[in-house]
């Protein structure tokens, strides 16, 4: 394998058996205005009349004529609630088909069976977001031949629309569907809100095989996610999963002092900036952190009566609140991370669903990221360049997602990276990070309960942050101050001779590679 | 440089919680206590006073009011209890249950012994005295005179209103005349005085009338129970925008009249002196604005 280094210092391959080609990272912003490539690709027709009801999912992945080296995704919406992963991928491996690319949006920790079959040869490429638990591990000991590709959310859909990822079948949850596969995720028994990742998929998939446990009338009403014309197959299942589980851990304000701390830095140092204002635009995680600073901010705009203009990402039911008291005039929901999010995009009509193209695709006509001015991030760590992991753990081994960490990150006008300063006895800011997911160049200010600092490359920042009496500490300082509490950590044990996952920057060039974990 | 301290929270921190602890300075507490009696139970005094310890020589405590709460002078943990602390050199000593002058003499001397013994400078740790029964504000002057090392008196309302068999109450009518009598002896003799707890950690709104009220009537700052609390009390404390305005002119002013030399000069037609300066930067370390006083006195 070819190794060169990157603009970050970071080697990269720039050809890998099995995959093909790749460019280095050459800057966050360096490929914005290049032309953007959209795929051809020949996919099946269904005739006039014909039943596109099939029995179960086995017959369905005959009809498909999936086989051998081929390419199968899905999408995560109903994250660690999801059944559907597992049951198609149980009849792919009874009918002996091998060698698949798995190219889900992402992988959820209730995906670990996913280790299951790699061993056993049904999969030998994975193209995530995210991968976790028994899979990452797996895959972090050099399991696999074939370096897994990490993506942000917007560099998978470019890589879906330039051909990169090119899906010969996608089975897509529904929570609601009718015999024609018009499909929706936001309503029915397992409504698990935005079906944003699958409404990208069906659009590029040669064949699309729809999954519901509420196989409805035609036509299905009050609400259509994904059209008829864009689906071959519909297959009725007990139970596509739990929908209780979509937003495990997560979702809930924090009482935690540590944590409030860091919510409250944030929103001071967004407050300072003076970017809450009319038209303001706004994303946050569902962390407890994002969710604090989120309030902070609601109590801000309600206190001087500013309404922003909208409000993006995975959407929570407090973001929704913002929407239904007028505080944002729109929400645009790519994935939710509350399942009444259904119900809110039925009740209202400004509460978006969109696709990962339209909410973070750099090479498009314009996606969502680009028009925001605030955006509130975690973090597993990060360094003194303000490059960002949220990829690998302090143990080198693979268990975060990419998301759309970068994609927000690039495009927002300010973006806040929150971290607690130490997890586990270990610093969370490095001499240099493990793993980069989001370069430092795209990252504005990273907040800690013990201080912020701001990107050198934004003394307008720095200055409206030192004005406002903040407590503004050099990133190097902040390093030594935590470590002085820490101590340093032992080095990982990595065979670099071993690549085991490439992460992808959204714009497709390689920002790193994770490597084998040896001990 | 040494910023004007401000005193508006003063938060408790149990002494024998390190997930606590590692994390107590960055909370947004002007002063830290760090407590040593009723949080710890007896059998955990000893590894309590080495981890207090542990953390005030390795902790940075930036600009933050360090106070240990030790064990009362009538009980057998206390002497002890300063053995361990004052060699990591706490800002101060708070002593619970002051009832009699003679308790803070004793301390004092003890004190005195030990900064003799770690070559600290003599009187350099201060002594917070807590009045918590009638007879104790009775003899608030007194209390609060004992000794130069006094630097603050603080009200203990629970254990006061059980003292005078009472109910505490949101409104706290009950110790009003305790909290006045406090100020007014602290005040008198020159030092800070710090008001009570309120006990219920879910009541914001509560939190802020009483701190007001404390505010209002002349206490330098008041005790936090929970790290929610602390931003409430220093908003609570907080000078008046038109105090803080006028502040920020006279530092303005010092400030040039230090570069250029100037030894009299006026702020809006009135003279400006040494006390005005320190009085401005009171006000605003009490707003939360960092001063350095070497730019200005």
């Amino acid at each position: 394998m070819n190794m060169v280094k990157n603009s970050l210092g970071r080697l990269v391959p720039t050809e890998v058996p099995g995959l093909g080609n790749f460019r280095p990272f050459e800057g966050a912003f360096a490929m914005a205005g290049t032309k953007a490539k959209h795929c051809a690709f020949e996919t099946d027709a269904v005739p006039r009349g014909k039943s596109k009801i099939t029995a179960d999912i086995r017959t369905a992945i005959i009809n498909s004529g999936l086989s051998d080296g081929m390419t199968i995704s899905f999408h995560h919406h109903l994250r660690n609630g999801d059944k559907v992963l597992e049951m198609v991928l149980k009849e792919i491996e009874s009918l002996g088909i091998r060698d698949l690319t798995l190219a889900p949006s992402s992988l959820s920790d209730s995906h670990e069976f996913v280790a299951d079959y790699v061993r056993s040869g049904v999969v030998s490429r994975i193209y995530t977001s995210g991968i976790r638990g028994r899979i990452g591990n797996l895959v972090s000991r050099g399991e696999m031949e074939i370096p897994i590709v990490v993506r942000s959310h917007g560099g998978r859909a470019r890589a879906i629309e330039e051909g990169s990822i090119s899906i010969d079948v996608a089975f897509l949850a529904a929570s609601a569907c009718d015999d024609r596969g018009n499909m929706t995720g936001s309503f029915g028994p397992s409504a698990f809100g935005s079906i944003g990742y699958g409404m990208q998929d069906a659009r590029s998939a040669r064949h699309v095989v729809a999954i519901t446990d509420n196989l409805v009338p035609f036509p299905l009403t009050p609400k259509i996610s994904i059209h008829q014309h864009l689906v071959h197959q519909v297959v009725a299942v007990d139970s596509i999963g739990d929908p209780d589980k979509l937003a495990t851990g997560a979702v809930r304000i924090t009482r935690s002092p540590q944590q409030l701390e860091i919510a409250r830095n944030a929103y001071e140092l967004i407050k300072s900036v003076g970017i809450i204002r009319p038209g303001f635009s706004y994303q946050a995680g569902a962390g407890g952190v994002s969710i604090a600073v989120t309030q902070y901010i609601k109590k801000h705009m309600t206190d001087k009566g500013i309404q922003g203009s909208f409000a993006l990402g995975g959407i929570t039911g407090d973001m929704i609140k913002l929407l239904e008291e007028g505080l944002f005039k729109a929400a645009y929901d790519v994935q939710s991370f509350d399942p009444k999010m259904g119900d809110s995009m039925l009740r209202n009509p400004t509460h978006y669903e969109i696709d990962p193209s339209c909410y973070a695709n750099p090479m498009n006509c314009g996606c969502m990221t680009h028009e925001l001015d605030v955006c509130v991030l975690g973090a597993l760590d990060l360094d003194v360049d303000f490059n960002v992991n949220v990829l690998t753990g302090h143990d080198g081994y693979l268990r975060g997602a990419s998301g759309g960490h970068c994609d927000a990150s690039a495009g927002a006008k300010l973006a806040i990276i929150v971290a607690p300063s130490f997890r586990n006895g270990v610093s969370s800011i490095k001499k240099q990070v493990q793993t980069v997911v989001t370069p430092g160049e795209s990252v504005d200010a990273i907040v800690t309960e013990r201080g912020i600092s701001i990107n050198p490359r934004r003394q307008d920042i720095l200055e409206m942050a030192l004005k406002a009496n903040l407590p503004v500490k050099d990133i190097e300082d902040l390093r030594k101050e935590i470590i002085s509490l820490t101590g340093e950590t032992e080095p990982i044990d990595f065979d670099e001779s071993k690549p085991v996952a490439l992460v992808e920057y959204r714009d497709g060039t390689l920002i790193d590679t994770v490597y084998k974990v040896r001990s | 440089m040494n910023f004007v301290r401000p005193r508006r929270s003063m938060l408790y921190m149990p002494g024998n919680n390190p997930n606590m602890l590692q994390n107590c300075c960055c909370l947004g507490a002007d002063g830290l206590l760090l407590d040593l009696e009723d949080a710890v139970s007896p059998d955990c005094k000893d590894e309590a006073r080495r981890l207090l310890t542990y953390f005030m020589r390795n902790l940075d405590f930036g600009n933050t009011e360090v106070t240990v709460r030790i064990n009362g002078t009538d009980t057998p943990w206390w002497r002890d209890d300063l053995k361990e602390i004052i060699p990591a050199r706490p800002h101060a000593v708070r002593l619970p249950k002051c009832e009699d002058p003679a308790d803070i003499r004793e301390l004092d001397s003890a004190i005195s012994e030990i900064e003799t013994a770690e070559g600290i400078p003599s009187g350099s740790i201060e002594i917070h005295a807590m009045i918590e029964t009638a007879a104790a504000v009775e003899r608030a002057s007194e209390i609060a005179r004992a000794c130069p090392r006094v630097s603050a008196i603080t009200l203990g309302g629970q254990d006061l209103a059980a003292d005078i068999g009472v109910r505490r109450s949101k409104e706290g009518v009950e110790i009003l005349y305790a909290r006045s009598r406090v100020v007014i002896a602290a005040r008198a003799a020159g030092i800070a005085c710090f008001d009570t707890v309120f006990t219920d950690i879910n009541d914001a709104e509560g939190l802020y009338k009483e701190a007001s009220l404390a505010a209002q009537l002349g206490f330098t700052g008041k005790a936090a129970i929970h790290p929610s609390q602390v931003r409430v009390i220093n908003e609570a404390f907080r000078p008046e925008e038109r105090a803080i305005r006028h502040a920020e002119k006279v530092v303005a002013a010092a400030k040039e009249a230090k570069i250029k030399s100037i030894g009299v000069y006026a702020v809006d037609g009135n003279m400006v002196d040494g006390p005005v300066v320190r009085q401005a930067l009171a006000v605003l370390a009490q707003a939360g604005i960092s001063c350095d006083p070497t730019e200005v006195l």
